[in-house]
């Protein structure tokens, strides 16, 4: 909300300066946004006497002025301006001002070779109108030499956040009251202009509906004459931004910028009968004063008439009903309106409104009848004409709040010490009542007051947040104690894993689109108000964002990326914490040994996958390498991990070449996925940390190797005979590896040759060759029954 | 013997002229194998009588050991020639690339994550987390924001058309604040923790993206005041940025889950183009920067968690991760934190080995 300096002082007697005063509301919790100062874009534009108007020697439009600033040394001014004589009085733009509208700095120049120090300005050149037909044209009572900002009053304008709890410092009375609370100054008493009603009021008005609106306040003025709003009032409204529009209306914009109060004004020669607040008929429209038509529904409120609906209650009037130039007799309408209900009807119509952002906030009940009486005396002395009294229905909310106030509550709270004297003058002075027993009554404005840590809040915010000294929070002793959860120390490990073993951590969008989300196999949540078509859908997989970055990078000349992510899917089931990482491109460079690059293939995101669950604490040596990776995979070069069946811990390969084509990819990208909600956890156990591990020491016995090669069918994983070979003599074989897989010359159709090399740990005694032949024995009986035969 | 002495001679500069391992076998061989001729010369011992015996073998013994020795010396010369000659040819070129070991990076937010959990865990605050897609209760009501409320509307939702089990709206959170909701339900009072996650807003310019990091601090305890509160978030920047120059302001503010409520502002100047906080706001050269907001916990907040707050009372705030994740390492574009490019990762990244420890400064060291 803005306001200029001027009019905050139509309300508070102070001395404080600008300076102060933006300090002061900062500390009190209304927000400066920002400071502007017109007085700073019109320097250099001064008030000057046109002396004398000659005709331009070269040219038929232009005129050659003599312009006195005052100091006796008239400057000579070429002017294109029709209205430009001598005798007048206007704005000179003196060399080195900068026009506010163009920002183009002034300079004495040669204007078809007449010197020219200086510009006489129009309206529009100084950024205060439009018209731009002829310089402004300034009284006679002008003092020649001033400033022009001075001339004009102009003054530094507020702007001013405030929160939604303080309506009543919707208005710049409030703010005048809050800083005189905070003892800035004096609030001054609202000047009320006298005048005299008369006759009861012509109008019928009603509430129908006394929850929506409770209280509905009228008076008819006939025989006003509309027009323009005098300068002054032009001058507050435009230092908050508000378009003067004509007198009528200037003065309801007036009330509410001022005093936070909206009114309505119809144009009584378009009303018909009694003026009711109702509830809306379903399909009831209205065409508002933004010259859009709303269709209503029943829970909103209206305001209509016999014929017609002539407001959307608390929130925009009705083109039709409101007041023109030729406009003679008005109906002005106060009313309270249910602040929920206008919030709803705002958020349903989609219509926002400074009435609205008032009323759903809550305006002051109190100020009802003084709000119609400060708008009609406004109108009778500046528009004239003859006022009925008073018509009245209903009531506003007229009970106040009473709070008991345990004084001792600042402190506990606040953290800060205030004397009772200054907690009772703080309070007060924002209008509550205090009783000597602190029984506190609360304004009726105050609708955010609900209890004594509101009042805290009022006392502390006054009193200054700047006074609470810092208190240092209890701690345990000694050393600070672990906090971290089994589920972040893992994540904490498998991040830190993940980049140790050269991925780079990246963090995508949590939504994607939907045709990414559909190749993916679809998501599960869509937004319903999307910020755009990119990101609607919650990803039911990392793969996604991944890509679309792998995408960017090679876009970009990368020949390479290896990215991963910890983060959630999205699933119907719950939000999945899971770990991704793709590499694209070039595992290494073209080297200089071989003159080609090695790319990632289905091995480099297997030895990820099991580097990674084994940082996670995953029992690596028992998972199960297995199918069924998904379709996103590469249906021949993917598996999954996992410890049995049912359980999938991890899934790894090649991603789908017709995926990769989808993020518009096309090199071949392999990816790891590790779902880590599905890693076992470690049962912690009761009572402190044990941190000894299982007793160990090396074998005292030389291992010793022996090679086997098998024939076996083609379709037979290497892994099952491993597991065959580890499996025929579980007390001396530790390890079997596949060191050749060979299909060649000498290897029948359909079957491969593995070769495996064995190591066997002797326990006790050192092997003698019977033991070992009887290793080997059942080496070969155990692969055998795989259907593997031992090459010769 | 003078014949020995000569031929002696002759074969120890034949042994010193050996240039080859093979010439030097040779040079052994006409010595000192069976038919060399100091094996010859041994063998007429044998037809010797004792004393000539005598006066004989000491010195063929003697030739025996010089040849003997001059061939061992001569071996190792030449075995060592051999293997620098060897060696010379192995010679490689150093200076032809290396393979590179890939080096990947901790993302600036997970790096600060890991920060703030340091920190605050010196503070006795534990880490707690909270779904992301949440309900309408707990984003909004159980913070004492009912559907009427006017600030529902300043947190520009995202909204499912999804309803939870009792009918509430599913949305995306608009804060961290429901995991406070969540974490007072489960553990009650008093308890300390700290939230950090992911939150969503429908707002998108050059500062704000629809998804950003926040985290959430919460304290309940019987007699926390706002004195506890901005002791708290000092003591928090003053290790974050490890400067003993911090300085805070509270400005009074509005958030229907507390009361009072408090902006929280820190000072800073600007260095170039960068802000670097420290110092007090309205000092020449500074000026005050809004960090996060924060209050005391609203008791219709506590009441709905289930707290007794005639009992319990505490303080929570509110701080975005990005922000003072820029704030400290000097990132001027939050989209860019999104983006995944590589380029910027490994640049604004953290070695996986500059884990945050109070010991070695929380702060990773450029």
């Amino acid at each position: 909300m803005k306001f200029s300096l001027t009019w905050l002082k139509d309300h508070l007697e102070t001395d404080a300066s600008l300076q102060e005063i933006t300090d002061c509301l900062n500390a009190i919790g209304l927000e400066v946004e920002g400071v502007e100062d017109p007085a700073e874009l019109l320097k250099g534009f001064q008030v000057g006497h046109v002396l004398s108007a000659d005709k331009h020697p070269d040219a038929d439009k232009l005129q050659v002025l003599k312009v006195d600033t005052g100091d006796g040394q008239p400057l000579q001014v070429v002017c294109g301006a029709p209205n430009a004589r001598a005798g007048m009085k206007g704005v000179l733009g003196l060399p080195g001002a900068v026009v506010p509208s163009n920002g183009m700095e002034l300079r004495k120049a040669a204007i078809r070779g007449v010197e020219s120090t200086g510009m006489m300005c129009s309206a529009r050149e100084l950024g205060l109108g439009e018209d731009h037909d002829g310089i402004i044209e300034l009284p006679e009572a002008a003092s020649v030499g001033h400033s022009f900002a001075d001339y004009q009053g102009s003054s530094p304008v507020i702007d001013v956040a405030i929160t939604p709890n303080r309506p009543d410092c919707m208005g710049v009375y409030g703010i005048a009251r809050d800083l005189a609370a905070a003892g800035l100054g004096t609030l001054k008493p609202i000047a009320m202009p006298s005048f005299e009603a008369s006759g009861s009021c012509p109008v019928e008005i009603r509430t129908e509906d006394e929850q929506g609106c409770p209280a509905f306040f009228g008076r008819v003025i006939k025989g006003v004459k509309n027009g323009s709003s005098p300068d002054w009032m032009q001058q507050r409204l435009k230092s908050a931004d508000q378009r003067p529009i004509s007198l009528l209306v200037d003065l309801t914009n007036y009330l509410m910028l001022a005093f936070g109060r909206p009114a309505h004004v119809y144009d009584l020669a378009k009303l018909n009968g009694a003026v009711v607040a109702r509830r809306a008929k379903p399909g009831e429209q209205v065409t508002a004063l933004n010259e859009k038509t709303y269709t209503l529904d029943a829970s909103m409120m209206v305001i209509a008439d016999d014929r017609a609906v002539h407001d959307i209650a608390g929130i925009m009037g009705g083109e039709d009903s409101g007041v023109q130039d030729e406009t003679t007799d008005v109906l002005l309408e106060i009313a309270y309106f249910d602040p929920a209900n206008i919030g709803v009807t705002g958020r349903k119509l989609g219509l926002a409104s400074d009435a609205r952002t008032r009323f759903e906030r809550g305006v002051d009940p109190e100020f009802l009848e003084g709000g119609l009486d400060l708008l009609t005396g406004l109108i009778v002395e500046l528009a004239g004409g003859a006022p009925s009294e008073t018509v009245y229905a209903g009531s506003p909310l007229s009970e106040a709040k009473v709070v008991a106030f345990d004084t001792g509550l600042t402190a506990r709270l606040g953290g800060v010490e205030v004397s009772e004297d200054e907690q009772r003058r703080i309070l007060e002075s924002l209008g509550f009542g205090v009783s000597a027993d602190w029984q506190v009554k609360c304004p009726l404005r105050r609708h955010d007051i609900e209890g004594p840590a509101d009042l805290v809040e009022e006392v502390v915010r006054i009193h200054g947040l700047d006074k609470v000294q810092s208190v240092a929070l209890p701690r345990v002793e000694g050393v600070a104690r672990p906090t971290a959860t089994a589920d972040q120390v893992l994540e904490r490990k498998l991040r830190r894993a993940a980049a140790a073993s050269g991925l780079h951590e990246a963090i995508t969008w949590s939504f994607i689109s939907e045709a990414e989300a559909e190749a993916v196999g679809g998501g599960h949540w869509t937004l319903d108000n999307p910020i755009s078509e990119d990101m609607k859908v919650m990803r039911p997989s990392l793969l996604p964002g991944l890509l679309s970055a792998v995408q960017r990078s090679f876009d970009r000349g990368l020949s390479s990326v290896r990215l991963f992510e910890i983060g959630r899917r999205y699933l119907s089931s719950g939000e999945h914490p899971t770990l991704m990482a793709v590499l694209a491109g070039e595992k290494e460079p073209r080297r200089w040994t071989t003159g080609k690059a090695v790319h990632f293939d289905a091995y480099d995101a297997k030895s990820y996958a099991r580097a990674l669950l084994k940082e996670a604490g995953a029992p690596v040596n028992k998972l199960q390498t297995m199918g069924d990776a998904g379709d996103l995979y590469h249906p021949g070069q993917s598996a999954t991990l996992r410890l049995g069946p049912k359980n999938q811990l991890a899934s790894f390969g090649m991603i789908h070449p017709t995926l990769l084509k989808k993020f518009g990819i096309d090199v071949p990208v392999a990816a790891v996925g590790i779902h880590l909600d599905a890693i076992p956890a470690k049962k912690a156990a009761k009572g402190p940390v044990s941190f000894a591990r299982p007793s160990y020491a090396p074998p005292a016995l030389q291992a010793v190797t022996r090679d086997f090669a098998f024939l076996v069918s083609q379709d037979v994983p290497s892994a099952d005979l491993v597991r065959a070979i580890m499996g025929a003599d579980k007390q001396h074989i530790k390890f079997a590896r596949v060191f050749d897989v060979f299909n060649g010359d000498g290897v029948p159709e359909g079957q491969k040759s593995l070769a495996f090399e064995v190591t066997l740990q002797p326990q006790d005694k050192s092997f003698k060759d019977k033991d070992l032949k009887a290793i080997a024995d059942a080496v070969v009986a155990a692969a055998a029954k795989l259907g593997a035969e031992l090459r010769g | 013997m003078t014949d020995l002495n000569s031929q002696k001679d002759k074969a120890l500069s034949a042994i010193g002229d050996a240039g080859t391992l093979d010439a030097l076998e040779a040079e052994r061989l006409a010595a000192l194998g069976k038919k060399g001729w100091v094996s010859l010369a041994l063998k007429t011992l044998g037809q010797m009588s004792p004393e000539e015996r005598q006066e004989a073998a000491p010195a063929i013994q003697q030739v025996r050991a010089e040849i003997a020795s001059a061939l061992d010396d001569k071996k190792v010369e030449l075995e060592a020639a051999a293997l620098d000659a060897q060696l010379a040819s192995e010679t490689l070129d150093l200076t032809l690339p290396a393979p590179q070991l890939p080096q990947g990076s901790i993302h600036p937010v997970s790096q600060v994550m890991d920060e703030l959990a340091e920190i605050f865990a010196d503070l006795g605050f534990a880490v707690a987390s909270g779904p992301e897609i949440e309900d309408d209760w707990h984003n909004f009501t159980a913070l004492n924001m009912d559907e009427s409320h006017p600030a529902r509307a300043m947190h520009d939702t995202f909204y499912f058309p999804d309803k939870a089990a009792g009918g509430e709206s599913m949305l995306l959170r608009t804060h961290t604040s429901p995991v406070q909701i969540r974490s007072m339900k489960d553990q009650g009072a008093p308890i300390r923790l700290i939230a950090p996650g992911r939150v969503y807003r429908s707002d998108s310019d050059a500062t704000h993206t629809p998804m950003f990091h926040q985290v959430e601090g919460l304290v309940i305890d019987r007699d926390i005041h706002l004195g506890h509160l901005k002791w708290t978030l000092e003591t928090f920047f003053k290790a974050f940025f490890e400067r003993e120059d911090i300085t805070l302001r509270l400005r009074p503010s509005y958030f229907p889950f507390t009361e009072p409520s408090v902006e929280v502002d820190v000072g800073y100047s600007n260095e170039g183009d960068r802000r670097v906080v420290g110092g007090h706001g309205d000092a020449d050269g500074h000026d005050w920067m809004e960090l996060g907001g924060s209050g005391m916990v609203n008791r219709r907040v506590l009441e709905f968690a289930g707290i007794d707050p005639d009992a319990y009372q505490g303080f929570a705030f509110g701080l975005g991760i990005d922000r003072i994740a820029m704030l400290k390492y000097g990132m001027n574009d939050l989209r860019a934190f999104f983006d995944g490019d590589p380029r910027w990762l490994a640049h604004y990244g953290f070695s996986p080995f500059d884990q945050p420890t109070l010991s070695a400064g929380v702060g990773a060291r450029p």
